[in-house]
């Protein structure tokens, strides 16, 4: 028996599009208010998951054509990374650096480099679960 | 280079990291990690000369003050446990290349390696006692995966027990950790032997501290608490079985020594006592545990729990004898442990079976694996020009001192039922009548014994130059049995 779907695939295809980009409002949030890469990660994932739920794994993987582990290798790199930069500079591990800059259409911005490790965790939490998520469905 | 001491934690997790890329190139896989593994260990050498010539490190992360951001601190102890762990975690590479096959090669099994080295020297070198538990919880996950991946039954069933006991007694790190918060406000380790002493540790903590010596005891098996530890240990292949026996249970025995060394020191009759009896049960249960089985790998995992006693028994003596002794014993049987475990690794590997009445003969094909067995075992009873024997003679010296006769000469007699146990391997695998065996390829055999006699020569070296190791023993003992070196070093202004 094949389920006729229709309304499901078309309110996915405007919904995760919603559920993304509140994902990444969440992340750039994180630094003044509730949020940051891991719920960022975390509701980023949920949109993903909602495309697997409309549809099927073979169509998601075509979409988002990633290995999801090498997402999460880029992630842990980008974080120690970040991290590890204070050792060039010969302050403690883990220093962070911030400043203001004068941005073309956002005005002036304060920019700290705690955001690039939030991206890496950002990275690790998308990869790890949607890894986790293809490796449980994917076997039938 | 103020940060030269997180660099044994950071060059293992960085080269993990690299290895995540190129999951099916097996050569590239050994490669990477052999480098990684190789310029650690260059990076904990040049910190272990940083910590003799200098006195204990301490770096607070993030340039926060010190008991506000997470300190990392290498006294002597942590910078020589940091190094063996390299150099066991080397050889243990060298030894998987022929002995754990490609199949699990190809699935992030040098990363999960590495990423518990990770963990372990992490856990070696916090002073925060939340990020602690957190490296704890690194090393776990990756032994996790390394105690199942493969995935044969035995694995997969006891890896369940493996996994359970260790949510638990993580659950209660975590609890015990929230307790000790409530008491005194801090987790900077410094800061939280400077807060009890300030309130002259009450009851309450008191009672935090042997929860922390349960939640210690499960992980690095003390009495009645190492239940899990033979079932676990004998399901993942040897090289595993190595690092989990040469690595894992130290970190437990390190956090015990570190808490209750740094931390709950006011009232010793009533926690030292307790880790003292707990420590010669162990050491007894150990023992019956090492004759009463017929299985290679069951004996050794039972010489595992002695050490674990006798280590604690060491530490529980508070005196400058036992400490050095302690710390000696530790690195030794990091050493040793690992020598034997790559041995009885081959001797299974040759016959096929690890049952002992199976077995015989080996003496007349394979020689040199009969004598490196021979003197490992030798090492690991403590016969005197072998590693054993000074450390074990300072720890029945501090016992002495303190006035533990009866505790002494069940150190004594622990070792005759050491040395029994092992020679029995020796004497059934070894002589008698030689038993038909499966082929071996002669290549492999050759390849697994160098990592395993370079690990026998560098036991036999620490035995004969324990003479130059004795200053930096000493100075590990120095700092715990003088919290206010570590404390100085950590809240310095």
């Amino acid at each position: 028996m094949k389920a006729n779907d229709v309304i499901l695939q078309t309110a996915t295809k405007v919904v995760a599009f919603i559920i993304f980009l509140f994902s990444v409002h969440i992340f750039f949030a994180g630094h003044f208010a509730p949020g940051g890469g891991f719920v960022g990660g975390l509701l980023t994932t949920a949109a993903i998951v909602l495309l697997l739920l409309a549809f099927d794994l073979k169509t998601v993987q075509k979409a988002l054509p990633f290995d999801f582990m090498i997402v999460v290798a880029i992630g842990l790199l980008l974080a120690l990374g970040t991290a590890a930069g204070s050792i060039l500079f010969d302050v403690p591990f883990f220093t962070h650096a911030f400043d203001d800059f004068a941005l073309p259409l956002f005005g002036v911005s304060s920019l700290h480099t705690a955001m690039i490790f939030d991206a890496g965790v950002y990275l690790v939490v998308v990869g790890s679960t949607i890894t986790m998520i293809q490796a449980i469905g994917g076997d039938s | 280079m103020i940060n030269l001491l997180l660099f044994p934690i950071i060059l293992p997790f960085f080269f993990a990291i690299v290895l995540l890329f190129f999951r099916e190139n097996v050569r590239m896989q050994r490669v990477v990690t052999v480098i990684g593994l190789a310029i650690s260990f260059i990076a904990a050498l040049m910190l272990l000369a940083k910590v003799k010539s200098d006195g204990v490190q301490a770096l607070t992360l993030g340039s926060w003050p010190a008991p506000f951001g997470i300190t990392m601190v290498s006294d002597m102890i942590s910078v020589l446990l940091v190094t063996t762990s390299i150099l066991i975690t080397f050889f243990v590479v060298i030894y998987s290349f022929t002995a754990i096959g490609t199949e699990r090669e190809k699935f992030y099994y040098y990363p999960s390696i590495l990423f518990m080295l990770t963990g372990v020297n992490g856990a070696f070198t916090t002073g925060d006692i939340f990020n602690m538990f957190v490296f704890f919880e690194v090393l776990l996950i990756a032994s996790y995966v390394l105690i199942v991946l493969g995935g044969e039954k035995k694995q997969l069933r006891e890896s369940i027990k493996y996994v359970l006991v260790n949510v638990i007694s993580s659950a209660l790190f975590v609890v015990t950790i929230a307790l000790l918060y409530s008491v005194v406000g801090t987790v900077n380790m410094a800061d939280i032997a400077v807060k009890i002493s300030e309130i002259g540790q009450p009851g309450i903590v008191t009672v935090i501290a042997i929860l922390f010596l349960l939640v210690f005891g499960i992980k690095g098996a003390l009495f009645p608490l190492y239940f899990w530890l033979p079932g676990s240990y004998a399901a993942p292949p040897m090289p595993v079985l190595t690092l989990f026996g040469a690595l894992l249970t130290k970190v437990g025995i390190y956090a015990i020594t570190r808490t209750y060394t740094l931390f709950f020191i006011h009232d010793i009759a009533i926690t030292h006592e307790l880790l003292l009896v707990l420590s010669l049960i162990t050491i007894v249960a150990g023992c019956i545990g090492a004759l009463a089985y017929f299985d290679l790998k069951q004996i050794m995992i039972y010489n595992i729990v002695i050490t674990v006693g006798v280590i604690l028994f060491g530490v529980a003596q508070m005196n400058k004898a036992g400490m050095a002794g302690a710390m000696f014993y530790l690195v030794h049987d990091m050493i040793i442990k690992g020598a034997l475990f790559l041995l009885i690794g081959i001797i299974i590997a040759i016959t096929g079976t690890s049952n002992l009445r199976k077995m015989g003969g080996l003496m007349k094909t394979y020689p040199s694996l009969g004598w490196m067995y021979f003197i490992a075992a030798l090492g690991l009873a403590g016969i005197p020009p072998l590693s054993g024997f000074v450390a074990k003679l300072l720890i029945v010296k501090g016992a002495f001192d303190a006035g533990n006769v009866w505790g002494s000469i069940i150190i004594l007699a622990s070792s005759l039922i050491v040395l029994l146990s092992v020679m029995r391997i020796f004497i059934y695998a070894f002589w008698g009548k030689p038993v038909e065996v499966p082929a071996t390829k002669s290549g492999s055999y050759q390849k697994m014994m160098i990592p395993a006699v370079l690990l026998v020569v560098l036991s036999i070296a620490y035995g004969v130059g324990s003479e130059w190791l004795v200053p930096y023993m000493t100075d590990a003992a120095d700092v715990l049995l003088n919290p206010s070196i570590y404390i100085d070093a950590v809240l310095k202004e």
